[in-house]
């Protein structure tokens, strides 16, 4: 497939930290509107792979292209926020001290330089669409309460929340269920099907039974490159993956 | 319509001390030139160039709260603002000094004629007219702030050693100005003021309208402060306090955020410093060292972090405890205020303003649920304790940032 019509496009890329490659030789390409599942055991590397596309960390060596055309390593993070790819954190990361409203708000596409953000008004149109975000991630009964005052699960959604406000062409969601209900984890997986019907979407999680439930390729990384590819059952059955998931 | 808007974008309590500065800025002159000498009710002289001293130490804590209580940037140099601020107001006031110096030298300050230079250097030029220093005032200032602040804040340079390297800039200008080649009038710094606008310093006219000039600057920094924190940019600001980068995963540059707000700042602490000068009557480089600076922080904590009013109330406070200690009990004012410092951080993190504020919400809420007890059980009364929550954090009037102090970090 050429690189032009891929989302995501990651080619040999390598980073090592003190020596330690996290990142090894690590390629995976990610179709446009595409929903992929992310597995691995711990230290293999996904967290730091979202690292290098979000422009946090800058890979040794090796390709990462967004959109076909457009190369991330040149980018900082903010630039790459910006051109369309959103992260959801594994620890949960919104602003506590601010309403989820404003939460939102915050996250809303728009212009993020200084002064219309100084001289920005809150316009209709916003208002219906941090409405809109609220009906989606369940929360609009606490829209005027501070983040801080939430749950575990409900700041889970209010990020997801603030990831749709942004509307991002790609979508990076890091451990989504983690610390969440049986009935919460349901519902994010609803809701992230719901996303990926709009937006492409990774999605890192250790949840097998929420992974079966997204329904979607699977790839898993182990010790920084990619172990096995595949639908879920695929997978699993590869003997090398159990291998790294239940020790030799 | 519009003034319940002006009311939201500037806040209510914001609103109030804004009133009391105009209110007192008509009282305290008023009082001073109208009432006759000795009257129970005239604020003697002395007592208006204190209280005005005392509002240009609560526009520089102002300035601070802007970048420490919403930003997070613990500058432990701000003094440098406001003494440069000072020292272009200082300028100006030197060259209306002209010919009635001691040596008489129409053309040069005395300390210049003293160390035997011929002609005034070219950073003195300009400073002979009111607007061009007053221009100076904020540019110097915000200037500073801008390439200091562009590189550390760029950097990513935050927390401790951010606040480390503010004390450095304040020392190492200290240093500077202390040297007589510098141009500034050396460890005596400029003083000897005669005219300001043609007004001789020493009236007490003068002195009653530089008061009122204060006062109401001083509002006007605080509704101009409040706007902002109150923007959508002051939220960014807020975010960046307590997340920065996740500011930065949603596509703000964290960096231009805490410049812009350093700038403001700066600038607000040089506009303060122009103020104090003429009131005392004296800059020299004293004004830079870091104690000053580190005293700055200390009012602002007492009167209360991200609250904006606060800061202006414990600068006002300390001051006046220290004009009161060092005159009762002079060798012991740094103890004590050291013990202030320890005692405010142990017992009331928030600040005077904080505490008050969370003592009316804890108040106020008892009586909900003593209301909520009282009345008949049986109608919904199980809904009831969950609605006073959320009537609190919807509170439009609670200071933004209030909530919750952040480390420094």
């Amino acid at each position: 497939m050429p690189r032009t019509d891929t989302m995501l496009y990651l080619d040999g890329v390598s980073v090592a930290f003190d020596g330690f490659r996290a990142i090894n030789n690590l390629s995976l390409v990610l179709d446009k509107g595409e929903m992929r599942a992310i597995i691995g055991p711990n230290g293999a590397g996904k967290t730091t792979m979202m690292d290098i596309i979000t422009g946090k960390t800058r890979p040794d060596t090796g390709e990462v292209f967004f959109d076909g055309t457009i190369d991330l390593t040149r980018h900082d993070e903010a630039d790459i926020a910006m051109l369309g790819i959103g992260r959801k954190f594994q620890k949960p990361t919104v602003f506590e001290s601010h309403t989820v409203e404003d939460n939102l708000l915050l996250a809303l596409k728009g212009k993020r330089s200084i002064f219309p953000t100084l001289f920005h008004r809150r316009s209709t149109l916003e208002e219906d669409r941090i409405g809109e975000i609220l009906a989606v991630i369940r929360l609009e009964e606490r829209r005027h309460d501070l983040a801080e005052n939430l749950s575990h699960g409900q700041k889970q959604w209010l990020e997801i929340g603030m990831l749709l406000a942004q509307d991002p062409k790609l979508l990076l969601v890091d451990e989504p269920v983690a610390g969440m209900t049986d009935a919460e984890t349901a519902e994010t997986a609803r809701l992230l099907r719901d996303i990926a019907k709009t937006h492409s979407v990774i999605v890192v999680e250790h949840d097998m039974h929420f992974v079966r439930e997204l329904d979607v390729k699977v790839t898993c990384l182990h010790e920084g490159s990619v172990l096995s590819e595949g639908s879920l059952d695929f997978v699993s059955a590869d003997e090398r993956v159990v291998e790294v998931y239940l020790g030799r | 319509m519009i003034t319940q808007r002006l009311l939201n974008a500037l806040g209510g309590k914001v609103l109030w001390v804004a009133a009391i500065l105009l209110v007192i800025a008509v009282l305290v002159p008023a009082s001073n030139l109208l009432l006759p000498v000795g009257h129970p009710l005239r604020v003697p002289n002395y007592m208006v160039a204190l209280l005005g001293k005392y509002l240009t130490y609560a526009m520089l804590a102002l300035a601070l709260d802007l970048v420490w209580g919403y930003v997070g940037i613990l500058s432990l140099g701000h003094g440098a603002f406001f003494a440069l601020g000072g020292y272009a107001m200082g300028m100006y006031l030197m060259r209306q000094i002209g010919d009635r110096g001691v040596y008489a030298n129409p053309n040069l300050p005395d300390f210049m004629v003293f160390l035997n230079w011929s002609e005034l250097p070219w950073y003195w030029w300009g400073f002979g007219n009111f607007w061009f220093a007053m221009l100076m005032v904020m540019v110097v200032p915000g200037l500073l702030a801008f390439v200091f602040g562009w590189f550390a804040f760029r950097s990513r340079v935050t927390g401790v050693y951010l606040s480390i390297i503010t004390q450095a800039m304040t020392y190492a200008l200290m240093l500077s100005f202390f040297r007589n080649d510098m141009g500034f009038g050396g460890n005596n710094g400029l003083t000897d003021f005669k005219d300001i606008l043609g007004h001789p310093v020493q009236a007490s006219a003068t002195r009653a309208t530089l008061f009122a000039v204060t006062a109401i600057a001083l509002a006007a920094a605080l509704l101009v402060c409040s706007a902002i924190t109150r923007s959508k940019l002051g939220k960014v600001m807020v975010a960046v306090r307590d997340a920065e980068s996740r500011t930065r995963f949603i596509g703000y540059r964290p960096e231009y955020v805490k410049l812009f707000a350093f700038v403001v700042s700066a600038i607000t602490a040089g506009i303060a410093g122009a103020l104090y000068v003429p009131q005392v009557g004296i800059i020299n480089p004293g004004e830079f060292a870091p104690a000053n600076s580190i005293e700055v922080v200390v009012w602002t904590a007492i009167g209360g972090r991200g609250t904006l009013y606060g800061p202006i109330i414990g600068a006002v406070l300390v001051n006046y405890a220290k004009t009161w200690f060092t005159g009762a009990y002079p060798e012991l004012w740094l103890f004590a205020l050291g013990g202030l410092f320890v005692a405010v951080t142990l017992f009331l993190p928030k600040g005077i303003v904080g505490t008050v504020g969370d003592w009316r919400t804890r108040w106020r809420d008892r009586r909900a649920i003593s209301a909520a007890k009282i009345a008949p059980s049986g109608t919904d009364d199980s809904s009831d304790p969950p609605k006073v929550v959320r009537a609190r954090s919807a509170d439009p009037a609670a200071p933004l940032g209030a909530s919750k102090p952040q480390p420094a970090e």
